[in-house]
């Protein structure tokens, strides 16, 4: 299949480009079912250490349960994924193991509600990674100082603004000290008044060095920060590329198409 | 290209105000319409047939003086409230401490702290609710049954199947709470469990006992129970209806539970999953902090149930308040005040009762403004 062995070229391409030669996360032959619903098809995907990468196409292309295999919020039924060297299996060690070094952030945050925001941060290194708490805090502090709401520290997520709720999610992600992010949509249930300030953590993040993998429908932050887009319709990967000739020049009809519906023309 | 139409900005201003004080308020909702007028009309004169002679009975003519029926005899129009001053002691904590009153200490004690660790809990921003909350529920019960029992602490020893009156109401309803909501927390989380035996496990224990009538369960363990077990092992009775109130009340608890678990939406799952929280820590730590707090109000009302039912350890022979008062009332000295003692006793329960069910509605609303926030 010309798609595969494309993406398979791209994946080595860029594992060469890095100083490891092992791609952080391997993705082969996987395939997922809903019941009879084909809904993972043969999705072969490689990607690098610091590589960010931008999944985008139609609703229902299987976007979000791609990325939630990843940490194995769904399982799949066929192929192997490998993330950091550890294969995702039944082995609840290594799941565990995976999710500890994979952060996720979500369309609609899913921030604790009946905790603070710095409570919200430190829950997990205390807690999965026991870390001492004041350390903890001083780390969830810095985070959030990073993404501009420090303030916020002491105040429950109900009483913050959808963008400020999300930058909190993602400080909350990187408080574990993640190698790898996964960002599900975050801004598609955000005022636009709010999303450009997530997407300016989310970019600032790229810019240091984090290995990302993001789900959006966001073409201005893809041609700022991917360094390859996939293009998913029913299913399966129909096409990579980096992003300048992905939007100058897509190769499938269904890109095109994809294309000329979101950016009107 | 049509004109623009533009309009002046429009300064806000108060909403129209109702006029009227309380007497229009008055006007409106009683006598706003014919038949509106009508009901306040019937409800005034049944409030003036009934009420006055009621009060008059309860309160204004009934006797309290005196140690003895004689006085009530005098005052066939009033209530013998002398009755309830004179057997007193017995109804609330049972016959042996009533019999021993130099010993009455001891459940006052306990009486008192229970009071006071329950308003500690129960008042907003007090310190150390954590503290108090282990205690209550690990500490003092074995407080309570040493100090009530005694012979653990070289004191006269008041053995269990002598324990009586309104104490043995609150020791069974006391135990069943603190038993059953962490077993009825463990059915409802079993019951959702992606394990398919220990779920149809919770499935069966939950039916089952949902499907039986508390008296039948406690008529079975004071019955069936020593059947299972030689003669040597002698559960006594007040142990014996503990464990079936507790067990029984498991299930209730734990279908409460569950719908709280329900209303917690998939997202919080998801997130604690995607940190790599364990199932524990994410069920302790993120998920029933969340839905123990919604179901609240349904967990003290099946408590509130399984306080008045603790009057059905009767049945197994124990004397509690209700037993207490009746049997009091048959007695030769106290006969025919039967009314008097299940006024008493009701009315005790309906205090604790009442409590609760205050401090439920308190729960709900406070639980409505974090919501709103
Ligand atoms: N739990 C589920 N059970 C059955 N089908 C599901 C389930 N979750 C998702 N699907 C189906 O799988 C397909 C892919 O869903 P997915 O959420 O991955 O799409 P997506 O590309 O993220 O779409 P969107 O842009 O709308 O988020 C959809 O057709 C959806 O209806
Ligand atoms: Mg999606």
């Amino acid at each position: 299949m010309a798609t595969a062995e494309q993406e398979r070229a791209a994946g080595e391409n860029n594992a060469a480009n890095t100083a490891s030669n092992r791609p952080m996360i391997e993705i082969s032959g996987l395939n997922k079912w809903y019941v009879d619903f084909h809904v993972l098809k043969d999705i072969n995907l490689n990607i690098g250490k610091g590589e960010r990468i931008v999944i985008c196409g139609p609703s229902g292309s299987g976007k979000s349960t791609l990325i939630r295999c990843i940490n194995r919020l769904e399982t799949h039924q066929e192929g192997s994924i490998i993330v950091d060297g550890t294969e995702l299996n039944d082995d609840v060690k290594h799941i565990e193991e995976i999710r500890r070094e994979v952060g996720m952030v979500f369309q609609h945050f899913n921030l604790f509600p009946h905790l603070t925001v710095l409570e919200n941060c430190t829950l997990a290194p205390v807690w999965v990674r026991k870390i001492p708490k004041r350390e903890a805090e001083d780390t969830a502090r810095k985070f959030l100082e990073r993404v501009r709401i420090p303030e916020q520290a002491e105040k429950y997520p109900g009483q913050l603004s959808g963008g400020q709720q999300q930058r909190v999610a993602i400080a909350r992600s990187l408080c574990m000290n993640p190698n790898v992010m996964l960002f599900d949509e975050p801004t598609s249930a955000l005022d636009p008044e709010m999303i450009s300030e997530v997407l300016d953590t989310m970019v600032d993040l790229a810019e240091s060095g984090m290995t990302m993998i993001c789900v959006t429908h966001e073409m201005g932050f893809a041609r700022q920060v991917a360094d390859r887009v996939v293009f998913m319709d029913a299913g399966q990967v129909v096409e990579i590329q980096e992003p300048e000739g992905f939007f100058s020049n897509p190769q499938s009809d269904r890109t095109k198409l994809f294309l000329s519906q979101i950016l009107g023309n | 290209m049509a004109d623009a139409v533009l309009f002046d900005k429009i300064e806000s201003r108060p909403p129209p105000r109702s006029e009227g004080g309380p007497l229009d308020w008055i006007r409106e909702r009683f006598f706003g319409s014919v038949t509106n007028t009508l009901i306040t009309i019937v409800c005034i004169y049944l409030l003036y047939v009934l009420v006055p002679p009621i009060a008059n009975w309860l309160l204004f003519s009934a006797s309290i003086s005196g140690t003895d029926r004689s006085i009530c005899d005098a005052n066939p129009d009033g209530a013998c409230w002398t009755f309830i001053k004179v057997r007193f002691d017995q109804l609330i904590f049972g016959l042996f401490y009533s019999a021993n009153p130099d010993q009455l200490w001891r459940p006052i004690t306990v009486f008192a702290v229970l009071a006071v660790m329950i308003a500690w809990l129960v008042t907003p921003a007090t310190p150390n609710k954590r503290e108090v909350g282990a205690f209550a529920l690990l500490g003092f019960p074995v407080f309570a049954y040493a100090l009530i029992e005694g012979s653990l602490l070289g004191l006269p020893s008041a053995p269990t199947n002598e324990w009586g009156g309104f104490m043995l109401n609150i020791s069974l309803a006391y135990v069943g709470i603190v038993a059953s909501l962490p077993l009825g927390i463990l059915l409802a989380l079993g019951r959702r469990s992606e394990l398919p035996v220990i779920r149809s496990l919770s499935v069966a224990y939950i039916e089952f006992w949902r499907g039986a009538p508390l008296i039948t369960v406690l008529f079975m363990s004071s019955v069936m129970l020593p059947l299972f077990f030689p003669a040597e092992v002698d559960f006594n009775k007040v142990v014996r209806a503990m464990i079936a109130i507790t067990l029984f009340e498991a299930a209730y608890a734990a279908e409460v539970v569950r719908g709280g678990l329900q209303a917690i939406p998939k997202g919080q799952f998801e997130a604690a999953d995607a940190l790599g929280l364990s199932y524990w820590k994410k069920m302790g730590l993120i998920i029933l902090p969340q839905s123990l707090r919604i179901s609240i109000p349904g967990i003290v009302n099946t408590f509130i149930s399984l306080f008045k039912d603790t009057s059905l350890v009767a049945i197994i022979g124990l004397l509690d308040i209700l037993k207490t008062a009746q049997n009091a009332s048959r007695s030769i000295e106290w006969k025919g005040f039967d009314i008097e003692a299940m006024i008493f006793a009701a009315f005790v329960f309906w205090v604790c009762t009442y409590g609760m069910s205050r401090y439920s509605q308190h729960v709900e609303r406070s639980l409505d403004r974090s919501k709103r926030s």
